[in-house]
């Protein structure tokens, strides 16, 4: 392998045989149907309690959010599913009991801007190294080359071949 | 001393500090316009003095607290007096007030180490160094008061505190916010070179030299603090997670990201003299988003968990931060001619390259969690909506970012400064590339299906790989060269170069750490029951059998457990007992939990409630290979305290300048 390229290609391609290879994978085993309680967890994991910003409900230790895993818990019983629920808690106390903002409107800005500032460091980098390389080769040559004594270099020629 | 005198003696003490700050500002930089010595040796007297001050203050209020002096506004707020005397001690960092106080108190200290550090040396930067830390020093002052006082009387005294917040009476609350003010306040220390650096005009390496010890010591207590702070949400928040994401936890990380760019980058203006402005730039960062970090967990502006209290520090925070910024880039400005590189890049193909791409990363990680967490401010502000940005958002957007960061770990070690050769690559690239991917193959018939953790996984077993073998061929190197057994040869490398070594063992506790984060995020298990006494919940290899409630009282606490056992594939391993206290004086619950710590996974049981027939629900967790990320972090240390000790080359480095030096002015 004579270019480096051409083998950075091959490793992409098996990252990528690999990771078709997973995502083609069959699912996890599906689990005993869970008891009440257990699907109150779930549910309330990926609900964020509406007063103390951040915390999700089913950790929060407020009067509020016990009052909320009850009611959960009772639509559960109800026979409301998982997405009825988090849609109740959505119109009734809106996006903020979603641990991320739903990606439309101002709130793209949320997704789009981190990845906007590595591109544009990613530029910056690229256009720099550019300008670095282009310059000419005599600017990297020191001036003096700095005098080494020869039993160092005999030793330093000696510890490569070790190496080798 | 009546109470009311020593209050007063409180607040002389601070408005003296104050006031000597500014006359060690006007002073330092009086000595350099005027080139006058005596005032620099008085400006000098000022820090030590400034340090005397403030220890003097942290004295009177750790004593309020010990003592329970209860018309002490700060001492009512935190402490109880059946409270533990550590937690009461403590809490002179539990509170807005008297953290403020340590802050400037470690200031302080580290102003006086700084001088003591260059005792009998002439440093031309010291005069620029001092008259910065004391201006930091007299906004801490400022704002202790005029803001947020310490030694504020009640009119009358209540017969009992309130009591430090149960959630921080823990010894994990204890060392952490220590070890986060460590880090923070020590950043001060290479800011403040690096601006003396500007203003003298003395470009070169040097200010990086000085510093380099006290910018690694910061950001060895960042990482302290960052795991001191994990462990306690761990064992004490009682949720089964380490790491909520939450804007305190976030504001303790940006700096540490940044700092890590930082530690990275300054090796290669070392090794090749480039990237000068962007080191001057970057420790600018973690200096000005450490005071952020210190302004978010004290002041309330994001709602968070951390934040117990509101108060009006906002701006005076913002003009601090726009004042240094504006003359840090006016500097800048005016010393760019000075800041050209020395060097050019050899090769896209070299070490220097993937240092580059690591800021990038590094930084697009900062920017993103600085964006993340005051993003719920600005929607308010733009939009007027309110939302929450929590942990699936980071989890979603830092998740590439972080594992980019992995690989190029490995890919970085791999590839040699100034350039590499192509068939030096591909030999270096094969074998970690190989045990990867048999990694990967074995999980994959394993039985691990998830793409994430699996790319994960693997992209852990490369960077392991590549550091590894660097230690293997060293090692090898010189058995055959000075005849070294195998434990000596291994001990002798690091010691020929702990900078770099101790740096791969930094690299393997990161490894070990993700390793940890990994499983636990990704494989993460949970169950939730109500259980009768003697009835049984499995979850994975593990049955729990509920026995009975069990109701005791602690000094200042109720608590009610559940007493459990516990089998294993129908063994039974042991008992636990998660529980539930409630404070009566905070009037607050908190959550103790069980936890049972293997190699391969932590059981992790809380009690979440219990009926009056005698029932009890619990919340069943299982973190796969949490362990490796503590263990992780201790590996981590070590390597960082590695490559803080002293190392005998760079002693003669620095003797050889210092004889240049002689020469020169001889």
């Amino acid at each position: 392998m004579e270019n480096p390229f051409r083998f950075f290609l091959a490793c992409i391609a098996v990252t990528f045989f690999l990771l078709t290879l997973g995502a083609s994978s069959p699912a996890f085993a599906q689990e005993p149907t869970p008891n009440v309680d257990d699907q109150v967890l779930r549910i309330s994991k990926n609900l964020y309690c509406p007063v103390c910003t951040g915390v999700p409900l089913d950790v929060c230790e407020t009067q509020a959010c016990a009052q909320w895993r009850a009611l959960i818990r009772e639509k559960l019983l109800a026979g409301e599913n998982e997405e009825q629920i988090r849609q109740y808690f959505i119109a009734q106390y809106g996006e903020r009991v979603l641990g991320a903002p739903p990606p439309e409107g101002f709130n793209l800005s949320a997704y789009i801007l981190p990845v906007l500032a590595l591109l544009i460091g990613g530029v910056i980098i690229f256009w720099t190294t550019r300008t670095w390389l282009k310059r000419p080769v005599s600017t990297n040559t020191p001036a003096t080359v700095p005098h080494i004594a020869p039993e160092y270099a005999e030793r330093i020629a000696r510890e490569l071949q070790a190496r080798e | 001393m009546a109470l009311a005198q020593i209050a007063e003696v409180g607040n002389l003490t601070l408005a003296l500090g104050l006031a000597v700050s500014v006359y060690v500002i006007v002073a330092a930089l009086f000595s350099q316009f005027k080139q006058r010595g005596e005032f620099f040796a008085s400006a000098k007297h000022g820090i030590y003095v400034v340090a005397a001050l403030a220890t003097l203050a942290v004295a009177i209020l750790e004593w309020a607290l010990i003592t329970h002096q209860f018309r002490f506004e700060y001492v009512a707020n935190h402490v109880s007096s059946d409270q533990p005397l550590l937690y009461t001690i403590s809490a002179l960092w539990g509170g807005q007030e008297g953290s403020l106080l340590f802050w400037v108190w470690l200031l302080s200290l580290f102003g006086a180490a700084v001088l003591i550090q260059h005792l009998g040396q002439r440093n031309h930067l010291i005069p620029w160094v001092i008259a910065f830390i004391a201006f930091t020093e007299a906004f801490f002052f400022s704002l202790l008061i005029f803001i947020s006082g310490p030694f504020v009387l009640l009119a009358q005294t209540p017969v009992e505190g309130i009591g430090l917040n149960p959630l921080l009476q823990d010894p994990g609350m204890f060392i952490h916010p220590v070890t986060q003010y460590l880090g923070y306040v020590g950043f001060t220390v290479p800011f403040a070179f690096a601006l003396a650096a500007l203003v003298s005009g003395d470009l070169g390496y040097d200010w990086i030299r000085t510093t380099r010890r006290w910018a690694l010591f910061a950001w060895l207590f960042l990482s302290l603090g960052l795991l001191f702070g994990m462990r306690w949400a761990y064992v004490e928040l009682g949720w089964g997670g380490y790491w909520g994401w939450d804007p305190v936890e976030n504001a303790a990380l940006i700096p540490w990201l940044t700092g890590t760019a930082y530690l990275h980058s300054v090796m290669i203006q070392e090794k090749r003299g480039m990237l000068k402005v962007w080191n001057l730039v970057l420790i600018m960062l973690t200096f000005l988003l450490s005071i952020l970090g210190t302004f978010i967990t004290r002041s309330g502006v994001i709602q968070s968990v951390h934040a117990f209290g509101v108060s009006s520090m906002g701006p005076l925070f913002l003009a601090y931060i726009a004042a240094v910024l504006l003359v840090f880039a006016y500097l800048l400005y005016l010393r760019l001619d000075k800041l050209q590189e020395e060097n050019r890049l050899d090769s896209l193909w070299s070490r220097e390259a993937t240092f580059l791409l690591n800021n990038l990363i590094f930084l697009g990680a900062a920017v993103a969690t600085l964006w993340g967490t005051i993003f719920p401010m600005i929607s308010e502000i733009v939009v007027g909506k309110q939302i929450t940005v929590a942990a699936p958002f980071f989890n979603q957007v830092n998740g590439p970012i972080f594992l980019a960061l992995v690989l190029l770990m490995g890919v970085c070690t791999l590839i040699g400064w100034r350039r590499a050769s192509p068939q030096h690559l591909v030999r270096n690239f094969l074998p970690p590339f190989a045990v990867s991917i048999v990694t990967a193959v074995v999980l994959f018939v394993g039985g691990l299906y998830d793409v994430y953790g699996l790319i994960a996984f693997a992209a852990s077993a490369f960077v392991l790989t590549t550091v590894f073998l660097e230690f293997f061929r060293g090692t090898r190197a010189r058995m055959r060269m000075y005849k070294e057994n195998v434990a000596v040869a291994h001990v002798q490398l690091v010691n020929k170069n702990r900078r770099r070594y101790g740096g791969y063992i930094v690299h393997i506790g990161v490894m070990l750490a993700v390793i940890g984060i990994v499983g636990s995020s990704f494989f993460q298990s949970s169950l939730q029951q109500n259980l009768a006494p003697g009835e049984e919940a499995t979850l994975g290899p593990y049955t729990i059998q509920f026995q009975k409630l069990l109701m005791t009282r602690e000094s200042n606490a109720q608590v009610i457990g559940a007493d459990l056992i516990v089998f294993e594939n129908g063994k039974q391993i042991d008992t636990m007992r998660p529980q539930k206290a409630y404070y009566p004086a905070a009037d607050q619950m908190t959550t103790e939990v069980a936890v049972r710590t293997t190699a391969r996974d932590d059981l992790y049981l809380i009690l979440a409630g219990w009926n009056d027939d005698g029932s009890a629900t619990l919340k069943v967790i299982i973190n796969p290979l949490v362990v490796w990320l503590w263990i992780g972090f201790i590996v981590f240390i070590i390597g960082t305290l590695v490559t803080m000790l002293p190392d005998p080359r760079e002693a003669k480095a620095r003797a050889r300048v210092r004889a240049e030096r002689v020469l020169v002015s001889a």
